[in-house]
């Protein structure tokens, strides 16, 4: 296999949204390299829809505090109530700032920002929905990784497309609080089949989520967490893994994503029998209570036999009383989904939805320089960082609030970029690299050579299928130690898989025998996580502990798997602030 | 509890969507889908040649889903580029049925359960349905698509009207697929044409009331490789998959320049 050496001063891998926001921040500074397994327009930031919110006060009153405070009760009071500062008030920079990089957001009859409504987003700490959320139509994520992409492209940044992230290598440093710092990240060119090292003083992961470890998913075929997963198993800490967010309107059996813009435009939800049963749930916001309370409702109708359809298994998204105009002005995509995929037309028939896996909020632990820490002690390993849905600021805490996840990556990608062009400036190369590939050799001549029986497709459909019936919204200690032991019986059966594709060129095969072996390591940080918390917080649902219990579980879960595959837990306290933890009502 | 009014319209159940008579569903409701693919692996072979699957597919499925099913199933070598699956990353733009198009918006049941897919034409073909797409990229490039403003806006965001703003949306909805411009015959025949994808990403700044060099884009367009080697065929306007008015828009551009040099 041939092995190219290269040499930069900072590595980014990942080039949605944060990756993208952070390498914008790194031009100038030092020398970057920004790795992506896709084209940069083909990253997962795309494919966001609603918005991002920012109380600008453009459309009536609001203030960043308020922002605050939703975001922290939205998270179920797991949410690091210093980094919610920080992101709520820089959400109003960052929305200027894209607007000047030239993002075409909607506009009011004045020229202004136009803002809506979204889940969750309050006036004045609950009273009732608030028009916080800056948009463009309902592909606000669309434009802001094309808007991010153009920026890049006028200050030429350095890419590597198509580079499927392998390793990254660490050197003992005994002037590091960790005692070793990064030196190298490896990566997998698919177009030739050969590995390329990069000696590096720092390394970025923005890699997005990994949503591909439950069956009915709105993400992409290609979010499978590749940056947490080669993490873990290089012992680095995953925090509060067991935190999955399940977007309430997935289109029915497929899970693509159809906005919640479309209840902050006035869309309801209604059961069998017609109801719009969020009333009973949420009766101030309604149908724009936040995700986690949404997802558990709409489950609860199905499991009370109120759902539709032949199964009783889903509910209805209906959009029929609203203007026509307002559909196609403000909901163009996601109405031209449900065209496409149910052959429906959204004006005038209600829509098949069902709760599909969206978001990770667990992830990579960082502070709010990105920095990543890698103990409860909150202790840096120099010159590695993480921004976006691959990170754990904590921001999100137990449950995102929607439009959040495109404030995260563009207020943190850039604190993470400026963090890390900083550091790099003030220390030496820590190696050149050599011999760092050997890992990622072996394990892709091990995926290539293996005689074995198992395919890919057949372990990860078991997988998913596990994942979703049983560590999905709900979920008990039977149903989770079931999983846990399907994990071991699949990583068991992982080391047996086999490829029909063993060439150098676009090995597609391979890349989903890795992507596979990053699934089944994250999926069993989720459930070791799941396990152990026996409460119920945000997406965090347990039938057997369906009380939050702040006295025992106010704290963030650290997952680490050390060199022997031994998996333990520890925990971190919340960082508390202005807010203290009350019951969630909306 | 509160109940809607009255019944807004009939439950629509997507279990229920008729097919159409081409289908004969088995009793799982599958039908046969015979994929006829053109497959190249530069690792084993000089050239290119046709191969047929057989793969069993509910209605509803998309192209992509086939093309996973032979993939997964039968042949792990079947190459082709995908990532969001309904649309909006544009990774998986093919020749299907002698159209060009999206694989993940485009159903076995609209399309039929005889398929024919190819690579886009154009660009170079790498492996199956895999093109090189640097050129592409490469043509976006060259016309400076960001924004270019040197008048600092200070602290604040710039204003625009709603007109100001409707005036280049359609443009912005494109997702760098490369349908449009792997459709243009005149691309097929002149690489040097930027084509219809970095002529729409052009326009979308032309006609941003933020932007000030459009008269360098105008420019760059007016050359020889620009929009006057469009020849109006409509290919790329019906092989967009996000329905933007790409003729159309490249007509404008074409009066810009035209408009100018009056």
């Amino acid at each position: 296999m041939n092995v190219h050496y290269h040499r930069y001063d900072a590595v980014i891998v990942g080039a949605g949204g944060a990756g993208l926001r952070a390498a914008i921040e790194t031009v100038g500074k030092c020398r970057t390299a920004v790795l992506t397994k896709l084209y940069p327009t083909r990253s997962h930031t795309g494919a966001a829809q609603g918005g991002m919110c920012a109380a600008l006060a453009n459309v009536e009153e609001d203030s960043a505090e308020w922002h605050t405070f939703d975001t922290v009760k939205g998270g179920d009071y797991l949410v690091d109530q210093d980094a919610a500062q920080i992101m709520c008030r820089e959400a109003i920079d960052a929305v200027i700032e894209l607007e000047h990089f030239g993002l075409p957001f909607n506009r009011t009859p004045e020229g202004r920002i136009d803002q809506r409504r979204f889940g969750g987003h309050t006036r004045n700490h609950g009273e009732g929905p608030v028009r916080r959320s800056c948009f463009a139509a309902d592909r606000t994520g669309h434009m802001i990784l094309q808007t991010l992409y153009q920026q890049c492209v006028a200050r030429d940044v350095n890419f590597f497309n198509e580079y499927h992230v392998m390793d990254v290598e660490f050197v003992d440093d005994p002037q590091s609080p960790a005692g070793r710092r990064v030196s190298s990240v490896v990566a997998y060119e698919l177009a030739t089949g050969d590995l390329h090292v990069f000696a590096t003083k720092a390394v970025l992961f923005a890699t997005g989520g990994f949503g591909k470890v439950f069956k009915v998913s709105s993400n992409a075929h290609t979010l499978t967490g590749d940056g947490p997963s080669l993490l873990y198993r290089r012992g680095v800490p995953l925090e509060d893994m067991e935190f999955f967010q399940f977007h309430p309107t997935g289109i029915y059996k497929l899970g693509i994503l159809l906005s919640e813009a479309a209840r902050g435009e006035g869309g309801i939800l209604r059961n069998a029998a017609n109801e719009r049963f969020m009333e009973r749930i949420a009766p101030t916001v309604k149908d724009l209570a936040p995700r986690d309370l949404v997802s558990r409702a709409i489950l609860t109708e199905v499991r009370e036999g109120r759902g539709i359809g032949p199964a009783k298994d889903y509910v209805h998204l209906d959009l029929t009383h609203l203007p026509p105009e307002q559909i196609d002005a403000k909901l163009p995509d996601i109405t031209d989904f449900v065209r496409t995929y149910l052959g429906i037309e959204p004006k005038t028939s209600m829509i098949p939805i069902q709760p599909t896996a969206h978001y990770a909020m667990g992830g990579i632990p960082t502070n709010i320089e990105g920095e990543v820490i890698v103990d409860d002690q909150n202790t840096v390993l120099p010159g590695l960082y993480a921004a976006g849905e691959c990170a754990c600021v904590s921001v999100h805490g137990a449950n995102r609030l929607g439009t959040n996840s495109l404030l995260d990556i563009v207020v943190f990608g850039k604190r993470g970029g400026r963090a890390m062009a900083e550091y790099v400036q003030g220390v030496d190369w820590a190696g050149d690299g050599n011999g760092a590939e050997a890992d990622a050799v072996a394990g892709i001549e091990r995926v290539k050579s293996s005689t074995g029986s198992q395919k890919v497709s057949q372990i990860r459909g078991e997988l998913q299928e596990e994942m979703m019936d049983k560590a999905s919204v709900f979920r008990t200690e039977e149903t989770l130690a079931s999983v846990a032991a399907t994990i071991e019986d699949l990583q068991e059966r992982y080391a047996h898989i086999t490829v029909d594709d063993k060439g150098p060129t676009y090995n597609y095969d391979v890349v989903e025998a890795l992507e596979l072996g990053n699934l089944i390591d994250l999926s069993e940080a989720v459930v070791v996580g799941a396990r152990a918390r026996t409460e119920s917080r945000g997406a965090h649902f347990r039938d057997d502990f369906p009380e939050r219990n702040d006295a025992e579980w106010m704290q963030h879960t650290l997952v680490t798997r050390n060199e022997s595959g031994k998996v333990s837990l520890s925990y971190k306290p919340v960082v508390g602030g202005p807010y203290q933890p009350m019951e969630r009502r909306y | 509890m509160t109940m809607a009014p009255e019944s807004p319209t009939p439950v629509a159940d997507p279990t229920t969507r008729s097919p159409g008579s081409r289908f004969k569903l088995d009793a799982d409701g599958l039908v046969d889908v015979q994929v006829k693919i053109k497959r190249y692996n530069p690792d084993v072979e000089t050239k290119p040649h046709w191969e047929t699957y057989t793969v069993k597919c509910e209605p509803t499925d998309r192209v992509l889903d086939a093309l996973h099913k032979v993939k997964w199933d039968i042949d792990g070598t079947l190459t082709f580029r995908r990532s969001c699956a309904h649309g909006v990353c544009g990774s998986d733009a093919m020749v299907i049925n002698g159209a060009n198009g999206l694989a993940c918006v485009m159903l076995i049941q609209d399309v039929g359960p005889k398929i024919t897919v190819e690579a886009i034409r154009g660009l170079p073909v790498i492996k199956d349905l895999l093109v090189d797409m640097e050129p592409f990229f490469a043509q976006y490039r060259s016309v400076l698509p960001y924004l270019i403003s040197t008048k600092d806006p200070g602290y604040k965001e710039r204003p625009q009207s709603a007109e100001e703003r409707e005036r280049y949306d359609d443009t912005t909805k494109c997702i760098l697929c490369a349908a449009c411009t792997t459709s243009c015959p005149v691309y097929w025949g002149n690489d040097e044409y930027v084509g219809p994808a970095a002529i729409v990403n052009a326009h979308r700044f032309i006609f941003d009331s933020r932007d000030e060099a459009r008269e360098q884009r105008l420019d760059i367009l007016s050359k020889r490789s620009g929009v006057f080697k469009c020849r109006t065929a409509f290919s790329c306007s019906e092989a967009c998959p996000r329905g933007i008015k790409i003729t159309h828009a490249i007509g404008e551009v074409k009066r810009e320049i035209l408009s100018q040099q009056v």
